[in-house]
Order: structure tokens, then sequence, then C-alpha cells
């Protein structure tokens, strides 16, 4: 336990040092979150305020802010251990006694440690002041909503984790990495929350891994799963999803490791 | 001595061999090569389905039909992947000095620009520009316009001055890098936010978001105003009607201001390390 909490510690203080890069993050999540809250006040207005399925645009409106603080988490796609495959240094990590999965896990929860703070508060602080958002008033629908973003963290990662171990078999991680953007930001409601997908598209949605990065914890935030019994449904679909992808994360490890060639040897 | 000035087909020349070295160490990688430009095609297929969600709970969006945003959207989308293409590759000027690198190509006998063009040419980019073309001849399509020779000449003009727009808005912005190396981001927000944000009517936006879009930031310009001519629309900010037809002038402006960024963060620039 001491050792992921030094790496995870060391990550945290690493990503920290490079200040400047984050203000511009900042500025850019915060530049993106203007112009998402815009299109959906439009869309809204266009409606003559009509709800979708008990969405209003204060809630679309928070989506889309809560969609820029959620940003860093759900929209890096791949760990550093990409690049270390993809060169042949990989070779180093595996001979390492320690458990890979948890290492580069523990890395990441120090990494984001850092960039959460920063990265989300700003955005929810401007997207408060010049916006009407909605938060919860109870104690309750707080901490359902931190169980759900942490686990969220970790299907993201459990995620992330798998799209860098396909570099053992493609040999580029860019392509991969790219695809896993795309379909991440469209199904966790990134772009646009899932609740205005047709509802076929939604079932779709609901039925794989990426709602459970955003739109879940996002929905309950926004009481949409008020009382013991759906916040329980809420947190267990993501709990299935972490336990399921930690699992395939490990598989496929231990499929590259036995197969594989090492680049450079 | 001065190096001779070079002709077109010169230039033309150089660029087809550094770009095409580019390519074809590119090509090595075969599998993640066609992977990338298959991705890169669906990639903005999404981000054309999630418009087509939008509509399917409004019918019009700020007045807008679908098709309609579908030409704004394919308007800026050819201008800005085209941009993509030739020269957004200069983003990566930030990776070069912070390692040095940049020292290497002021020494060598062509601009530096000219050499971040072609030194990180990637082909495989033009997936997504295929994609914005399709959006763009299915929009025209299924809108009924009557086509003169100035709607014609509009359109042409539109893609033309927002190639131009966006390829200042990269380099322009790419250049305040060189006073601030990790700000590269920041970028982000005016090359693919104007992109992003012109997929849309400006009537969309706040009074504020509108005025930067046209004054500030011109990529209003790449889509909005021509469209409005093309399309027979009204503007909701009330400016003058000759503003449609001044892409051209805002594409000058903003090449004169990347130009003026560029040369000013040259002279800045000092190198890395002891």
């Amino acid at each position: 336990m001491r050792l992921w909490w030094e790496v995870a510690r060391r990550s945290f203080r690493r990503h920290s040092t490079y200040r400047a890069a984050t203000y511009a993050g900042v500025f850019t999540n915060t530049v993106f979150g203007f112009i998402k809250a815009y299109v959906l006040i439009a869309v809204f207005a266009s409606r003559g305020g009509a709800p979708v399925d008990g969405m209003d645009v204060t809630d679309a409106v928070t989506f889309a802010w809560m969609g820029q603080a959620f940003y860093v988490m759900v929209m890096l796609t791949y760990l550093d251990l990409a690049e270390l495959i993809r060169n042949g240094d990989v070779v180093a990590e595996l001979y390492r006694p320690r458990d890979l999965q948890a290492w580069w896990l523990a890395a990441d929860v120090g990494r984001l440690g850092y960039q959460v703070l920063v990265r989300s508060a700003v955005p929810t602080v401007v997207g408060a002041v010049f916006f009407h958002l909605r938060f919860p008033s109870s104690p309750g629908v707080w901490i359902a909503f931190a169980v759900s973003f942490v686990m969220a963290q970790l299907v993201c990662f459990a995620h992330r984790f798998i799209v860098s171990l396909t570099t053992f078999w493609l040999l580029d991680y860019r392509a991969t990495q790219q695809a896993a953007a795309v379909v991440v930001a469209f199904f966790s409601g990134m772009l646009v929350p899932v609740t205005l997908f047709p509802d076929w598209l939604q079932a779709v949605a609901r039925f794989t891994p990426y709602p459970s990065m955003m739109q879940t914890p996002v929905e309950v935030l926004l009481g949409r799963h008020a009382g013991w019994a759906d916040s329980a449904a809420a947190l267990g679909s993501q709990l299935l999803w972490v336990v399921v992808l930690f699992a395939a994360g490990r598989i496929v490890l231990a499929a590259a490791t036995r197969k594989v060639v090492v680049q450079g040897g | 001595m001065l190096p001779r000035r070079r002709t077109v087909r010169e230039w033309l020349h150089l660029y087809l061999v550094l770009a095409g070295a580019r390519v074809r160490a590119d090509w090595q990688y075969r599998t993640s090569f066609v992977l990338f430009t298959i991705t890169q095609f669906a990639i903005t297929f999404l981000d054309f389905l999630l418009i087509v969600v939008l509509f399917n709970r409004v019918s019009r969006l700020a007045g807008w039909s679908l098709a309609e945003v579908a030409f704004l959207y394919g308007l800026s989308g050819v201008a800005f992947f085209v941009a993509d293409v030739f020269v957004s590759q200069v983003e990566r000027v930030s990776v070069y000095v912070r390692s040095g690198r940049f020292d290497s190509l002021l020494v060598r006998p062509l601009g530096p620009l000219f050499q971040l063009a072609t030194d990180d040419f990637a082909l495989r980019r033009a997936g997504k520009l295929v994609q914005a073309c399709l959006v763009l001849g299915v929009a025209i399509a299924a809108l009924d316009i009557e086509w003169t020779l100035l709607r014609v000449a509009v359109v042409a003009m539109a893609i033309v001055a927002g190639t131009v727009i966006f390829s200042a808005v990269w380099i322009g912005g790419v250049a305040l890098t060189f006073w601030a190396v990790e700000a590269q981001e920041v970028v982000n927000s005016f090359t693919y936010g104007g992109n992003y944000a012109t997929q849309y009517p400006l009537g969309v936006f706040a009074a504020w978001v509108r005025h930067m879009l046209t004054f500030v930031v011109p990529a209003a310009f790449v889509s909005y105003y021509p469209a409005l001519y093309v399309l027979g629309r009204d503007d909701t900010l009330g400016l003058p009607q000759s503003v449609r037809f001044l892409s051209p002038v805002a594409a000058l402006a903003s090449a004169m201001v990347a130009r003026w960024l560029w040369s000013a963060g040259i002279r800045h620039y000092r190198s890395t390390g002891s």
C-alpha cells in the first residue's frame, strides 16, 4: 500500500510542475464550455423551453460545464505506458517485481489528483458565474456523486489501460487512441448529454461502459437517481464495468506478455 | 552569399520531396496508417452525428434547418481541414523549442515555417477532409439553392478565404508559444474552438461571442457570413449586407496579423539550454 501511495504522490508532484500547461488547458476547457452551453441553450430555446425526458435547460447547461470539469479524466484515452510499449522500454516495466496494472493506476490517480483539482474547479466556477447551474442541496446526493465520480475514474483508467495495451499488437497507439477518444467523447455524454440521444441510440449507449465515465455521475449529481434504489442501480452499473474492465485488462496483459516480441530486441 | 530566390516550381518540388519523405516514413506502419485515416474519417462523422442528434429534438436551431446547419458545417469543415492537412503541423513548434531542435530549423537554408509544414506533414489527416466535403455536398444537394455565378463565387471564396483564416489563426496562435512555450493548448481554443463554433449559426451565441468570432478570431467569415448570402437569410447581428462579401478582406487581415506575430515570435526566440 505504501508503494502505491508513494507512486501516486510523486505522479501528483510531477504533474503539478507543469503550471503554464495546466493554465492553458483550463483556458481551453472554459472556452469550449461556453460554446457547448450556448448550443444547448439554443436547443432548448428552439423547443420553447420544453424539457427532454425530464431534462430542462438548467440541467443541460450544468451537463455542458460538468463535461468540461470531467474533461481531463475522460478524454485522455491512453497512458504513457503506450509509448513505452512502442519504443520497447516496456521490457523493463515487465521485469519489475510489482503489479503493472496497480502501478499505472496509482500513477494515474496521482496525475488526476492534481489535474482534476485545478482543471475541474475553474470551469465549474466560471460556468456557475456566467450561467444558472443546478447543484444538489442534499448531502446524500453529494456523497452518491463522490462515489460515482471515483468509479468513473476507475472505469476511465481501466479503459485507458486496455487501449494502451493494444500497442503490443499494432506497434503504434495513435490510431487506437484517436478512435477510442471519439467513441468515448460521443457515448460518455461529453459532447451532448446521452439523454438527448434518440431512444434507440440511447439504448445502445447504455449497453456500453462509456456512460459510466461521465453521464452517470452527472445524472447522480443532478438528482436524476434520487432515492436508495435508483442510486444503487446507477452506482451498481458503474461497479459492474469497473470489475469487467479491470479483469479484461489483466487478460489482455497476460495475452500480450505471453505472445509478444518486444521491439528492439 | 545570399541564396538566390527560388521559383514556384522549385518550391513545389521541394515541398513534394520533403512531404513525400514523411508520407513514406508513415507508410512503414501500414496498419496504423490505414486505421488512422479511417478513424479520422469516422471521427468527423460522429462529430456531424452530434448535430443530427440535436435536430432529433428540434426542427430548427436558432431558426436554421438541419440542411442549412449542415451547409455551415461543411463550409467550415472543408476550410478547416485543408488548413489541418497543410498547416496544423506548426503546432509542434513548442516540441521543437523545448527539445532544442528549433535551432536546427533556423540554420537550414529554408524558412522554419516551410520546414515545420513538411517535416510533420500527415497525409492520414485527409480522412477528415473527405468527410467534410461529403457533408457539404449532401447539404448542397438537399438545399434548394438557386445557383447564380455570384453564389458559386461566394462559396469558392468562402472556402479559400476560410482556409487562409484558419491557417492564419494556427500560425498566429502558435507564434504566441514563443513567449509561453507550455501554453500550446490555448491555441486549440481558437483553432478547434473556431471550427466548432462556426458549425453552428452565429445566432446561437451571446452577443459577446458573436463579436469575438467576427472581429477578433474572424471565424464567422468562414461559414456564417457567406452562408447568409448563399442561403438568402437575414443577419441576427444587424451588420450591413456587404459583410457577406468581406471574407477575403478578413482573410487578408488575419494573414497579415499572423505574419507579423510569427516574425515577432521568431525574433523573440532564444534557444533553450546553456
